[in-house]
């Protein structure tokens, strides 16, 4: 057989998965020790898991639902502005959650524009709390990433079919039958089983718009019993269910995906000569643009009037995400580096375990685990900022890895005979070669890392005190105290700074690169 | 002196046997028909490829244990001879120093070895700001300033055009003339192998042949090499 020397070595890499591995399993371990199954699931807890499965239902069921039409629209269309509307789809995915949740609210809230219009015909406002307000921000978060893989699917229908579609006059039902239906039946699938999982684990959208009985996920009933009733026991059952859950979802998705990641090849030109109606298409387009465009509009706008009398304690906040996001962003390629090093060496088995377990275990449940396992030695609040940027890198880790792995793999199999030749390995070959011909790949998985860090609302609610606050929890604070205003202007800056780290990062990759 | 010693070098379920020896500062093409094993014979001489059995020696000493980067020559791949983020001169130099940091005589001895291949004062050009000509003389300047006692061709030059290719094995023969280097070239034209080799090894039905002369070998080409001349 070939002889494969590697100019890098792979033990860094699995020595890091392993580090990743051993924290997501003694957390996980440590939350099932002290899960206390003596009392059993409370009803409360039924109702907890009903309302998970529930709106994680609703949520993947509405986004794919909408997302077929409105892909189809664009997958058919040729307008100004296409390019950067599917650009934007790309956005939710880094937009911080309390930045959305704010626009949402402003949108569709009892005092907001929708209930105003409703108001002036005299018909009652909305209700956004509960159930449909928190299926409404899912489908905010994820129409987009619906839309993007169901125009992916579309995209991926060579354009030879539609021509001999259109030869054989096919139009309307014909066409979608023999063409469009076969494609939605191999992706529909997988997009609601990636929506489902990415629902289950909500957090953020449950504590700002769900509550109450009727309304809490699991993940929120895991922050209610740690702060409400700070049972340790009970917290711990409910993240070994919460575990059982995205664990199963997650093998569920990853089983659906096919290997393509976020934002391949989403511009081919597909010529169709079935004209179909344009008013039809032209209303999904608009429509989807206008629900994801206004609640953004919304929190700029209301945003910009109170952005100079911020209180200065929004600033004190906006600089300590600043300071949890860039460690975490550090963190972040201080792990996933060398494991995609490792992967594109061919040691895959135990670094890409490593990097998938982070989809199976849910923030509230790691965070749970690590508040167990250090509240012997010492005082959690004390450590909420380290814990936040840990717990951030270890979420962005599945994607960082997915970014970087293909990029790590093609320099190694391109360069690896050049650099052996010449003698150059180790650490010479990952500085020199390996880290300046993957630029761009680490410019976007940082950018990615820094912005989900930056607007991430989870592990620090549970963590922190009140002396601590990350922008995006001391906004939820300012909420909480109905002083909307500091509200609106701190998301705003939110918003600035998680879309701008991201800008940076990713800019800063591909600056003067060489192609 | 190059000694292949009854070698056995597998390639999936493809083994190519060679017993031969190459003699010091001799120029030798490597010909044969397409997946006669060229290219594996050169990777198993650079070390890129276990033998299953037999040995390679170079002036005596086995090469068994010694890594690619550590064997007494410099190669030339088909392609991806350069780092595209290194600049012509960093490019030159990791073949002194892998880590690129040089000393001041170094230095001068990259900005002569660039002079020498017609490259003056472009050191700073990254490959994508040179042709594809000059890209060759650059990785040509690296194999000059790795003073290794073997040079192995696989082809580098082959995406070049025929006056192109023709100017670079020139350039070849230039740099290696009376330095004592020994070159073997793997070649699919026979008007290359005739330009700059006296010898050539023919690589056919599973075996590499001892050299003997070019312009022999190809004027009375055995059957299978006659076969792939046409």
């Amino acid at each position: 057989m070939a002889e494969r020397a590697q100019p890098v070595s792979s033990i860094p890499g699995i020595g890091t998965a392993a580090c990743v591995a051993a924290l997501i399993l003694g957390t996980l371990a440590a939350v099932a020790l002290r899960a206390e199954t003596g009392g059993g699931f409370a009803p409360s807890d039924w109702a907890a898991l009903r309302f998970t499965l529930t709106q994680a239902v609703l949520s993947a069921v509405i986004s794919a639902g909408l997302a077929i039409p409105v892909a189809r629209a664009l997958s058919r269309r040729r307008f100004p502005g296409r390019r950067a509307l599917i650009t934007l789809l790309g956005a939710p995915f880094i937009l911080p959650v309390i930045v959305a949740i704010l626009g949402l609210l402003q949108v569709f809230g009892r005092a907001g524009w929708i209930s105003d219009i409703l108001g002036l015909l005299g018909l009652p406002p909305i209700r956004i709390y509960g159930l449909h307000g928190v299926v409404l921000a899912h489908v905010f978060f994820n129409l987009p990433l619906a839309t993007r893989l169901v125009l992916q699917g579309w995209q991926e229908i060579p354009a030879e079919r539609f021509r001999l579609a259109a030869q054989l006059d096919c139009s309307g039902m014909a066409m979608f039958r023999l063409i469009e239906w076969p494609m939605l039946k191999r992706i529909v699938p997988s997009v609601l089983a990636v929506i489902f999982a990415i629902c289950l684990t909500s957090f953020a959208v449950a504590l700002t718009l769900g509550g109450g009985p009727r309304a809490t996920t699991i993940e929120l009933a895991i922050y209610q019993a740690f702060t409400y009733d700070f049972d340790l026991g009970r917290a711990a059952l409910l993240s070994a269910l919460q575990l059982a859950l995205t664990a199963a979802a997650a093998l569920a998705a990853l089983r659906f995906a096919r290997g393509d990641g976020f934002g391949a090849g989403l511009d081919r030109a597909i010529r169709r000569w079935d004209g179909g109606a344009p008013v039809v298409d032209a209303f999904w387009i608009i429509a989807a643009a206008a629900f994801l465009l206004l609640p953004l509009a919304s929190v700029v706008i209301s945003g910009m009037s109170g952005f100079f009398e911020l209180p200065t304690q929004v600033f004190r906040a906006a600089l300590t995400s600043v300071t949890v996001a860039a460690a975490s962003t550090a963190i972040l390629l201080v792990l996933a580096l060398p494991m995609a090093a490792a992967v594109a060496t061919g040691r895959h088995g135990i670094v890409e375990l490593a990097g998938i377990l982070g989809l199976a275990a849910s923030p509230l449940v790691i965070g749970t685990g690590l508040f167990i396992l250090i509240r012997p030695l010492v005082n959690p609040t004390a450590v909420a900022l380290p814990v936040t940027a840990l717990v951030n890198a270890v979420m962005a880790l599945p994607f960082a890895l997915r970014i970087l792995v293909p990029a790590a793999r093609d320099t190694v199999v391109r360069y690896n005979r050049l650099a052996l030749s010449l003698d150059m390995k180790g650490l010479v070959f990952f500085t020199r070669v390996l880290l300046p011909r993957m630029r761009a790949q680490i410019g976007f998985a940082a950018g990615l890392a820094a912005a989900l860090s930056m607007g991430d609302l989870g592990v620090i609610a549970l963590f922190a005190d009140t002396q601590v606050a990350t922008l995006p929890l001391q906004i939820y604070r300012l909420m909480g105290a109905y002083q909307m205003q500091a509200a609106a202007g701190g998301a705003l800056l939110l918003l600035l700074l998680s879309m701008g780290s991201f800008w940076i990062l990713d800019r800063g990759g591909r600056w003067h690169a060489e192609a | 002196m190059l000694k292949l010693d009854a070698c056995k070098i597998a390639n999936g379920d493809f083994t190519l046997t060679a017993d031969l020896h190459v003699a010091t500062a001799a120029s030798v093409a490597i010909i044969g028909p397409s997946g006669a094993g060229k290219s594996t014979l050169l990777e198993a001489i650079a070390g890129f490829r276990d033998l299953t059995s037999g040995r390679i020696f170079w002036n005596g000493d086995d090469l068994k244990d010694q890594p690619p980067g550590k064997r007494p020559l410099a190669v030339l791949f088909q392609d991806n001879n350069l780092f595209p983020h290194l600049s012509a001169e960093q490019n030159v130099s990791v073949g002194i120093r892998p880590n690129g940091r040089l000393t001041q005589d170094e230095h001068a001895v990259v900005g002569a070895a660039l002079d020498r291949v017609g490259l003056s004062g472009m050191g700073a050009r990254k490959p994508s700001e040179l042709s594809g000509g000059q890209q060759s003389r650059v990785a040509l300047a690296r194999v000059l300033v790795q003073r290794r006692d073997l040079l192995l061709l696989d082809e580098p030059f082959a995406a070049l055009g025929p006056a192109l290719k023709a100017e670079m094995l020139d350039l070849v023969a230039d740099l290696i003339a009376g330095t004592n280097t020994t070159l073997l070239m793997i070649s699919h034209d026979p008007q290359d192998a005739r330009r700059i080799t006296e010898q050539a090894i023919l690589v056919a039905d599973g075996a590499a042949h001892p050299p003997e002369a070019t312009d022999q070998l190809l004027d009375n080409p055995p059957p299978s090499l006659r076969d792939y001349l046409g």
